[in-house]
């Protein structure tokens, strides 16, 4: 094959690679860059704006590997050779200057954006924030509601558009606590208890997951968070209170142990201070302790 | 407590696809000590490899127990990806859990620790003495003993498939998972002791070529007139001397929680497992860098050569270097942003990351005007910068994308990030080591490596990897995490599964490509024989000397004036000095390193299955070795002005 007809179907063959790839994102659900609430819409644009500012360095880097390349082939004997060519400082400058520069403007954006995105701090709203308590066992997820007094095991609900205060923790190895579609993420960690602020401004059942590998059963370490009206979070609530189950230090201890069924499960109520207990445990004095073996 | 610790049958019983890996680690070693008893070859194998203190040798095992390694990570890869493109809804694919944990925690052990850290001091200690015209490196003992260290806890690692099991807690084993309360089985241990052995050998490595490079350069090669590869030398052995006493230090931490039941990061009375995550990562990200460095230091020596100019700006890639070196202790807390430090700190962390960016970025512009009114021949060296480029270029995107916390958040521990650092270590580290492989080959063998399977390799590889990692990426703002055994098909995810599978199955398409070129090159080495010793129109020292070079590397030691020395030389036609040899002393064989990292790895075997006897004699068998090797008094001998003569002479007379 010539080098011309090799081009030809080289082009050929990219075009169609694109093509496809084009209808499938299209029809693809991507949680990251379709957010359903306030923190994932920032976050998202937050990607695309560093995409973008890095174009600027990456498009000159493209257009001269290939010009380079094809320009200064050995084969092409009219091209410029400057054997002793070794450097050029107002060239260097400019390859020191301008990326400085770049990272500079994406040094104030990560420093506003860090504050202003940042997992702890509270989301100012005119409605009044909801509180859920989250605890990662192994391989299961945890819901309390405080104020609402129930619990649920890998299910949530949540109303739209009023701010969630999450606060997690860990009953098991190290966990993290990802919902893609509204926010990023932040670890669950045993002994202390992290928070995340998140809000939900479309209905919807969204994925959840635990990013950090926790043992045997991390893969389907899943859960549903929906984002419901108020009334339907209400009657939701109120649907559990029918529940005969009751989450007391003797259900906990049950659902606590390791086990992948992935169920979900409804308490009526929740032993008061439980969260706290959990957190807690892990702060006791040595000889109170439980047994390492025993978790 | 019995007299074998905890090992009993059961160790050696795990189900198929483990007896499968268990029969053929097994096989080919037999099949090996066969070969070597039917060719008589075991007095070779001992005179020429078992006792060499040759650092050009020791470089050749490297990159051989290197390039075996890597077909292990690369087995556990396709493993993985065959496991996600059928393991969808209630099809739970053909590995469990547990075995695929332990799988991925091999792939990447093995990859960073044994197949990059291998290429990386295989290439190092072949090509380092010879460019700053050097007849050895400083500490020739040492240097063996750091060889043996690392092949063995590379063997005590890959035992594990055959006695116990690995660890299933991710490469970096973080507590409290990799702790005994969650990880009671030997797999940690083996993690562990796996890397203590290899780690100590990498890091009196670091230190005895950063004496080598400082002490034992030729004269008139002042710093600012080193070979480029030096210098990055010299930057990741900096990062290395700093970075592995951490990562010892953590490593024995873990240990003593592990086996003496003591609490450093255990999650109960008064342990931190934030503490271990700090620690590793001060390691753990340094030690990236201590891999692209000596890569991009390869890099800048193929574009030269193959622009026929000299490397553009080198002040400036100096200063990057430094700047590289400077910030890669500064940027840790990256990897976990997502554990609640705070703004401020996160804020101060991303900014540093981004900040690698730029001596990074200025890097690429210099090769690239390395090109610029160059003279530039495509031989496959050549073909994998151009792939480095167009790679390295968007996992660079990538990497300053998350290094804005609020982004990481989202990406964090998905498969983006994954795709990400395999660009960057895949793209640089691996295009990098296999084009210093291809350029350096002729050098150590005396024949130059088939150009024409060295191009379909390439291209295996640069389109493989597309198609492996582009999904990846996807998948990663799709929300798919890593290390999933097993998915539902409503998530979607599956048919980029599928292309990802494709794409290592190409790749591994490449790497059959290497090894049939291995092969070819090897059988038709009378055809691309170097006879001159500078096959490629080479710039520096080390193309002057035969090649392979004798074992003394230069009957004299050539006077250094310019940067790119040899080509100096060339240019200027300089009369080559009158030869008046003289002797060399050099240093005597020894088995004495083998010995000790045998000992070494008996220790390590001890320590996982309990058996403290064993560990207790191998640490004082080691300690006898040291007082016996430092008071014997011969360790060198002399090679008469007459030999140096006859060998010069020879070599010469070779192809005429």
């Amino acid at each position: 094959m010539s080098t011309k007809t090799k081009t030809v179907v080289g082009v050929v063959i990219a075009v169609f690679i694109l093509f496809i790839a084009a209808t499938y994102l299209r029809s693809a659900n991507i949680p990251v860059l379709e957010p359903a609430g306030p923190i994932g819409q920032k976050e998202k644009r937050l990607i695309v704006e560093a995409v973008l500012l890095s174009l600027v360095v990456v498009i000159p880097v493209y257009v001269m590997l290939v010009g380079f390349a094809w320009r200064y082939r050995e084969g092409n004997k009219k091209a410029k050779y400057s054997p002793e060519l070794d450097g050029s400082r107002p060239l260097e400058s400019i390859w020191w200057g301008v990326p400085i520069i770049l990272i500079t403007i994406l040094a104030v954006i990560a420093w506003r954006s860090s504050h202003e995105l940042d997992p702890f701090r509270s989301l100012s709203s005119t409605k009044p924030p909801l509180d859920i308590q989250v605890v990662a066992l192994d391989w299961k997820w945890l819901f309390i509601y405080p104020q609402q007094d129930v619990a649920s095991v890998n299910y949530f609900r949540m109303p739209v558009d009023r701010p969630i205060n999450f606060q997690i923790t860990s009953d098991a190895p190290m966990n993290s606590f990802w919902i893609p579609q509204l926010g990023g993420q932040i670890y669950a960690m045993s002994g202390m208890a992290t928070q995340l602020h998140l809000e939900a401004t479309k209905t919807g059942d969204y994925l959840g997951e635990s990013a950090n590998i926790s043992g045997e059963g991390f893969a389907d370490m899943h859960f549903t968070a929906a984002a419901t009206s108020q009334p339907d979070f209400d009657a939701w609530v109120r649907g559990l209170k029918k529940s005969p189950n009751i989450l007391g230090q003797t259900a906990y201890d049950r659902l606590a142990r390791p086990g992948h069924d992935n169920l979900v499960a409804y308490y009526a109520s929740a032993q008061a201070g439980l969260f706290d207990q959990i957190v807690n445990k892990y702060e006791a004095p040595v000889y109170f302790a439980p047994a390492e073996a025993g978790l | 407590m019995s007299l074998l610790g905890r090992l009993n049958l059961q160790a050696i019983q795990h189900g198929w696809v483990i007896a499968a890996g268990q029969l053929t680690l097994v096989g080919v070693m037999l099949l090996v000590l066969g070969y070597l008893t039917f060719t008589k070859r075991w007095k070779w194998l001992w005179r020429e490899w078992l006792t060499t203190v040759d650092p050009k040798r020791i470089g050749v095992m490297y990159i051989l127990f290197a390039g075996l390694m890597g077909l292990r990570g690369l087995t556990d890869a396709a493993m993985m990806r065959a496991q996600q493109a059928v393991s969808v809804g209630g099809n739970h694919g053909f590995l469990s859990p547990d075995h695929y944990q332990q799988i991925f925690t091999a792939h990447g052990t093995i990859m960073i620790f044994f197949l990059a850290m291998g290429l990386m001091f295989g290439l190092i200690n072949l090509v380092v003495p010879l460019q700053i015209g050097s007849r050895d490196v400083a500490f020739p003992f040492l240097n063996a003993t750091s060889f043996w260290l690392y092949a063995m806890g590379g063997m005590l690692l890959n035992l594990s498939l055959v006695i116990g099991g690995f660890a299933a807690t991710g490469w970096l084993a973080y507590p409290p998972l990799s702790e005994l309360a969650y990880s009671p089985g030997v797999g940690v241990d083996y993690w562990i002791w796996g890397l203590q052995v290899a780690g100590i050998g990498s890091l009196l490595s670091g230190i005895n070529f950063m004496v080598t490079i400082l002490r034992m350069r030729a004269p008139g090669m002042s710093l600012m007139k080193m070979p480029m590869f030096c210098w990055s030398v010299l930057g990741s052995l900096s990062l290395i001397i700093f970075a592995f006493p951490i990562l010892t230090a953590t490593l024995t931490m873990l240990a003593l929680d592990r086996t003496l039941g003591m609490h450093f990061f255990t999650s109960y009375y008064g342990g931190n497992p934030m503490m271990y995550v700090n620690l590793i990562w001060a390691w753990g990200h340094p030690e990236v860098y201590i891999l692209i460095l000596p890569a991009f230091g390869v890099f800048s020596e193929v574009v030269a050569t193959f622009s026929r100019k000299p490397l553009f700006g080198y002040k400036s890639m100096v200063w990057a270097i430094w700047g590289i070196v400077l910030l890669s202790f500064l940027v840790w807390l990256h990897h976990f942003f997502t554990m609640g430090a705070g703004a401020d700190v996160n804020a101060f962390f991303g900014i540093m990351t981004m900040a690698i960016a730029v001596p990074t970025g200025v890097k690429i512009f210099n090769w690239l005007f390395t090109m610029y009114r160059g003279r530039v021949r495509f031989a496959t060296p050549m073909l994998w910068f151009m792939g480095f480029v167009a790679l390295f270029t968007v996992g660079g995107v990538a990497g300053v994308i998350m290094a804005l916390p609020p982004a990481d958040f989202q990406l964090h521990n998905s498969l983006f990030l994954v795709a990400h650092f395999h660009t960057m270590i895949v793209g640089g580290v691996v295009f990098g080591y296999l084009a210093g492989l291809t350029y350096w080959f002729p050098k150590f063998t005396g024949f130059k490596l088939n150009e024409r399977l060295g191009r379909y390799a390439f291209y295996c590889w640069f389109f493989g990897f597309l198609l492996a990692f582009v999904p990846l990426y996807i998948l990663g703002l799709m929300g798919a995490t890593r290390r999933l055994d097993h998915y539902d098909p409503s998530l979607g995810w599956h048919q980029l599964f599928i292309v990802a599978g494709i794409g290592v199955a190409v790749i591994c398409a490449g790497v059959g490509f290497q090894v049939l070129q291995l092969i070819v090159s090897i059988r038709q080495r009378k055809q691309n024989l170097d006879t001159t010793g500078d096959p490629w129109n080479g710039r520096t020292l080390e193309w002057s000397t035969a090649s392979p070079p004798p074992a003394y590397n230069y009957a004299v030691i050539p006077n250094v004036e310019n940067k790119d020395a040899f080509w100096a030389m060339k240019k200027l036609k300089t009369p080559l000095p009158e030869t008046r040899y003289e002797s060399i002393t050099m240093p005597k064989n020894t088995i004495m390193p083998l010995v000790i990292a045998s000992f070494a790895f008996a220790l390590g075997f001890g320590m996982i299955w309990h058996m403290y006897w064993l560990s207790i004699l191998g640490l004082l068998a080691i300690i006898s070795c040291i007082v016996i090797r430092g008071s014997a008094d011969e360790h060198e001998y002399v090679l008469s002005a007459a030999q140096v003569r006859q060998t010069e002479e020879a070599l010469k007379e070779r192809y005429v």
